[in-house]
C-alpha cells in the first residue's frame, strides 16, 4: 500500500490551526513518516498534485475566488476535514454577515473598489460536502491527532459532542457562573479544549461553538443575572449579581469567534 | 520562459511563509522594472467589527488576526487601552506579561528559523526534509519551540490564542510551584538556544545589505519587548525617536499608484522593522549572555556600535534573541513572587489610547478611540509586515537585478532566490489585517521604469 497524502490548505483564517500540526512537536517527525506530506505551503516548498487521501482546510469562504478554490479543493480529496473556527462556521470575519461589508470595505480600505469580497463569511460545509468538522478557534492539538489517526485508519475519529461543562466537572474546576456569577458560555459550548477558560478564572467564551445539544433560552437569562438567580433560589435579593450582562454585552458575548453559529441558534 | 532579457516571473503561492502570498518580478531588457509582493490574503475587516465591541474585547478579539504571535496582539490591544484610560500596571504584572511574550519569541522564533527559514541555507523544501540529514538539529528546533509553547500554554492557557490575559494583567497570576517546573525546561532550552547561536552561525550567507532606516521600541534599561518608545536608525548613521501618538503622523500608509497595498513610509522613506531593526536600536541592552551570544554568532558587539544590515543574517539576529528570551524568561521566574492581585482594573475613559510592542516579525501598533461607556468606536492595526513590505520589495528588486547582472539565472533559480529573500523578512500575511493588492496592474514593459525613490513608482 502506497502511503497516504495529507494536503493542508487554507481560506481566511490566522494561520492558527494549520500551526496546531507544527505545534505537534513531540509528533510531528512520527506522523510525517507515516503520511506524505504532499501539499502544505506553510510547511514545505515541495508540491505535488492531487488527488489527497486526506485534506484538511483551514479558514472560511469569503471571496469569489475561495469559493471556487473550494470546490477544486474538494474534487482533489479524497476527505475533507474543515479545521477551525473559521472553516466549521465562518470564524471571527462572519460578523460581516450582521453588517454591510460595502460599509466595512469603505471603514478599511482607501480605495474599496479594488477590494474583492462577498458579503459573508461561511464555512466550507456550505459550498461542498465535508467529511468531518473539527471545531475550535484555534483546534485543540490532541483532537487533531486524533482526527489525522482516524482518518489513516479509516475510523471515525472520537470526538464528543457534549459540552464545556462537562469537560469542568472532569477537571474538577469550580463552576466559575455558580460560584463567582461569571457569565459563561461553558454550557452551550463543544468540548475540546479541557475547559481551559474556567481553570484560569474566566468565563468560556464559545470559541468551539455550540455544543451537540444546545438551550441558550435557558442560558440567556443566566447571563444577564449573572449566575444562578437569587430570586429563583429563594435566598432573597432578587437583583442582579455582579457580573450580569445587558442586552447588547450578551449578544456581543455570542457573537464573536463562532457569531454565525450561535446566531443559528438563537434564530432556532 | 520568454527571451531572458525581458521576462515576467510569476510565483503563484510563496511557501514557507505565514499567510498566503504572491510574486511578481517584471524584467525589461536586462533590468528589473518591478517586484512585487503580492498580498492575495481574502479581507478580514478587523478594523471594522472593532468598532461596536466593548474597550475589554480587543485582547481576545485581535489575537485572532493571527495564529502565529497572538500575544503580540493581545499586548498591543491591552497597551494602547490602558494608554487611553490612564492606567499602568504593577511590575510584577509587567514582568508576568514579559514572560508570556518570551513565550512567543521562543517559539516563533524557533518556528521561523529551523521550520521555515534554515532549510533555505541547507538546498531543503521543508524541516521534513531537513530532517533527512539533519534529524538532530530539526529536534532541537522542535525541542526549543515546545518548551516556548510549554511557557504559553502555563502562563496564556493554550500555545495559539492564550486565554489568560485581559486589560490590566491576568484572569489568574501563576503560583510558584506553578512557574518552578518551568525554570528546568528553560535551563535545557538555554542549552538549545546557544546551540542553535553556534548552528547558524556555520550557515552560508550571502552578501546583501539593506538601506531602509531601522525602526523599533526602545525601553529605557532593557530589550524592548512589551513596551517602549519608538526609535530609528537611518543608513547614514542619524538617529531619532518620536513618542508612540506620533506614530501614524510619522509612519504614513499610502495606497501606492499601481496597487491596492497600503505602503507604510517612515518620513517618506522606507523602513524595516524586526530583528535588524532591534538589535540596531537595543543590542547595547541585550544581557551578558546574550551579548556573547551575539559576539560568538558573529555579529559583533553592539556595545561598540555593531550593527547587522544584511536580511539573510537576521537568522543569526533572531537564535540571539531566542538566547536572550529563555535567559530573560529564567530571571523572570526564578525572580518570581506572585502579585496580591492578577490585574489592575481598568476603568472605561473616554480617549484614544497607542500601544506598540516588539511582534517576533516586528514593531506591532495599535491605536483605539473609546467613548465614556468603554465602546470602541475606531480602531487602527499596523503590523510589522505591512511596514515591513516596502523594504522586502526593494530588497528583491536588488536581489534579482544584481542576480541577472552577474549570471542571468533561469528562471527557477531567480524564483529561489526571490522566495529566499522574502523568507528573510519572516513576513506575516496573515497580519494584513489591510494591505491587500488584489488587483494586478501591469506595466507592458515598454519603458524600463526608475526605482531610485523607492519600489512604490
Amino acid at each position: 500500500m502506497s502511503t497516504p497524502t495529507l494536503a493542508v490548505f487554507k481560506l481566511a483564517s490566522c494561520d492558527g490551526c494549520q500551526l496546531t500540526l507544527l505545534d505537534c512537536e513531540d509528533e510531528l517527525l512520527a506522523l510525517a513518516g507515516k503520511v506524505e506530506i504532499a501539499h502544505f505551503l506553510e510547511a514545505t516548498s515541495a508540491v505535488a498534485p492531487g488527488p489527497y487521501d486526506l485534506s484538511l482546510v483551514e479558514g472560511s469562504v469569503t471571496t469569489p475566488g475561495d469559493a471556487e478554490r473550494v470546490r477544486s479543493i474538494r474534487a482533489a480529496s479524497r476527505h475533507l476535514v474543515t479545521i477551525g473556527a473559521c472553516a466549521t462556521a465562518g470564524g471571527i470575519q462572519a460578523l460581516r454577515n450582521f453588517a454591510d461589508v460595502n460599509e466595512y470595505r469603505r471603514t478599511v480600505y482607501a480605495h474599496p473598489e479594488y477590494i474583492s469580497t462577498l458579503a459573508t463569511s461561511t464555512p466550507v460545509s456550505a459550498h461542498v460536502d465535508v467529511d468531518f468538522e473539527l471545531r475550535g478557534c484555534p483546534i485543540d492539538r490532541r483532537q487533531l491527532l486524533e482526527v489525522i489517526t482516524a482518518f489513516l485508519a479509516g475510523r471515525k475519529p472520537d470526538i464528543p459532542n457534549h459540552s464545556v461543562c462537562f469537560e469542568c466537572k472532569r477537571r474538577g474546576t469550580v463552576c466559575v457562573t455558580v460560584a463567582h456569577g461569571t457569565p459563561c458560555l461553558g454550557p452551550v459550548t463543544h468540548a475540546g479544549c479541557g475547559a481551559l477558560c474556567p481553570a484560569y478564572q474566566r468565563g468560556c467564551f464559545g470559541c468551539f461553538g455550540p455544543s451537540g445539544s444546545v438551550n441558550l433560552p435557558a442560558l440567556i437569562p443566566l447571563l444577564r443575572n449573572g449566575g444562578a438567580s437569587r430570586s429563583d433560589s429563594g435566598k432573597g435579593g432578587g437583583g442582579r449579581r455582579a457580573g450580569g450582562l445587558d442586552e447588547d454585552a450578551v449578544m456581543r458575548f455570542l457573537h464573536t469567534f463562532n457569531a454565525a453559529a450561535f446566531d443559528k441558534e438563537l434564530r432556532k | 520562459m520568454t527571451h531572458r532579457g525581458s521576462r515576467v516571473l510569476h510565483v503563484g503561492s510563496l511557501s514557507r511563509v505565514e499567510g498566503e502570498g504572491a510574486l511578481r518580478l517584471h524584467v525589461h531588457d536586462g533590468t528589473v522594472t518591478e517586484a512585487r509582493l503580492e498580498i492575495y490574503e481574502p479581507p478580514r475587516f478587523f478594523e471594522a467589527f472593532l468598532r461596536g465591541r466593548a474597550y475589554t474585547e480587543p485582547p481576545d478579539i485581535t489575537a485572532r488576526v493571527c495564529g502565529i504571535c497572538p500575544v503580540a496582539y493581545q499586548m498591543s490591544a491591552c497597551a494602547a487601552i490602558e494608554d487611553a484610560c490612564g492606567v499602568t500596571v504593577d511590575p510584577v504584572i509587567r514582568d508576568l506579561r514579559r514572560l508570556l511574550y518570551c513565550g512567543e519569541w521562543i517559539e516563533s522564533h524557533a518556528l521561523h528559523i529551523y521550520l521555515l527559514h534554515a532549510p533555505d541555507f541547507l538546498g531543503r523544501t521543508s524541516a521534513i526534509d531537513l530532517a533527512r540529514t539533519h534529524r538532530a538539529e530539526v529536534e532541537r528546533g522542535l525541542r526549543l519551540k515546545k518548551a516556548g509553547n510549554a511557557l504559553m500554554e502555563l502562563l496564556g492557557g493554550r500555545a495559539v490564542h492564550p486565554v489568560n490575559v485581559r486589560l490590566g494583567g491576568f484572569h489568574r497570576a501563576p503560583t510558584r510551584n506553578e512557574l518552578r517546573p518551568l525554570a528546568e525546561e528553560l535551563k535545557r532550552a538555554l542549552d538549545d538556544a546557544w546551540e542553535t547561536v553556534r548552528w547558524v552561525a556555520g550557515l552560508d550567507f550571502p552578501d546583501a545589505h539593506t538601506d531602509a532606516d531601522l525602526l523599533a521600541l526602545a525601553a529605557p534599561d532593557t530589550y524592548a519587548i512589551e513596551s517602549g518608545t519608538t526609535a530609528f536608525l537611518r543608513a547614514d548613521g542619524t538617529t531619532g525617536s518620536f513618542p508612540l501618538r506620533d506614530f501614524t503622523d510619522r509612519v504614513t500608509e499610502t495606497h501606492v499608484a499601481h496597487s491596492t497595498a497600503l505602503h507604510s513610509r517612515l518620513d517618506g522613506r522606507l523602513h524595516l522593522t524586526g530583528p535588524l531593526a532591534r538589535f540596531a536600536v537595543g543590542g547595547h541592552l541585550l544581557s551578558p549572555v546574550a551579548l556573547q551570544a551575539a559576539v560568538e554568532a558573529g555579529l559583533g558587539d553592539p556595545r561598540e556600535g555593531a550593527v547587522c544590515r544584511n536580511p539573510y543574517r537576521s537568522i543569526l539576529v533572531r537564535a540571539v534573541e531566542t538566547v536572550y528570551a529563555v535567559d530573560e524568561a529564567l530571571r523572570i521566574t526564578e525572580a518570581y513572587e506572585p502579585p496580591a492581585r492578577p490585574y489592575t482594573e481598568v476603568p472605561p475613559v473616554a480617549g484614544v489610547g497607542h500601544g506598540a510592542t516588539e511582534a517576533p516579525r516586528g514593531l506591532l501598533y495599535h491605536r483605539y478611540e473609546i467613548d465614556a461607556d468603554g465602546i470602541v468606536t475606531s480602531a487602527s492595526l499596523v503590523p510589522p509586515t505591512a511596514q515591513n513590505q516596502g523594504a522586502i520589495e526593494d530588497d528583491l528588486r536588488r536581489l534579482a537585478q544584481r542576480a541577472i547582472s552577474e549570471h542571468d539565472p533561469d528562471d527557477a533559480e531567480l524564483t529561489a532566490l526571490c522566495e529566499r529573500a522574502i523568507r528573510n523578512h519572516d513576513p506575516c500575511i496573515s497580519c494584513s489585517t489591510h494591505f491587500l493588492d488584489l488587483t494586478v496592474v501591469r506595466t507592458s514593459g515598454d519603458t524600463p521604469r526608475d526605482f531610485s525613490g523607492g519600489c512604490d513608482a
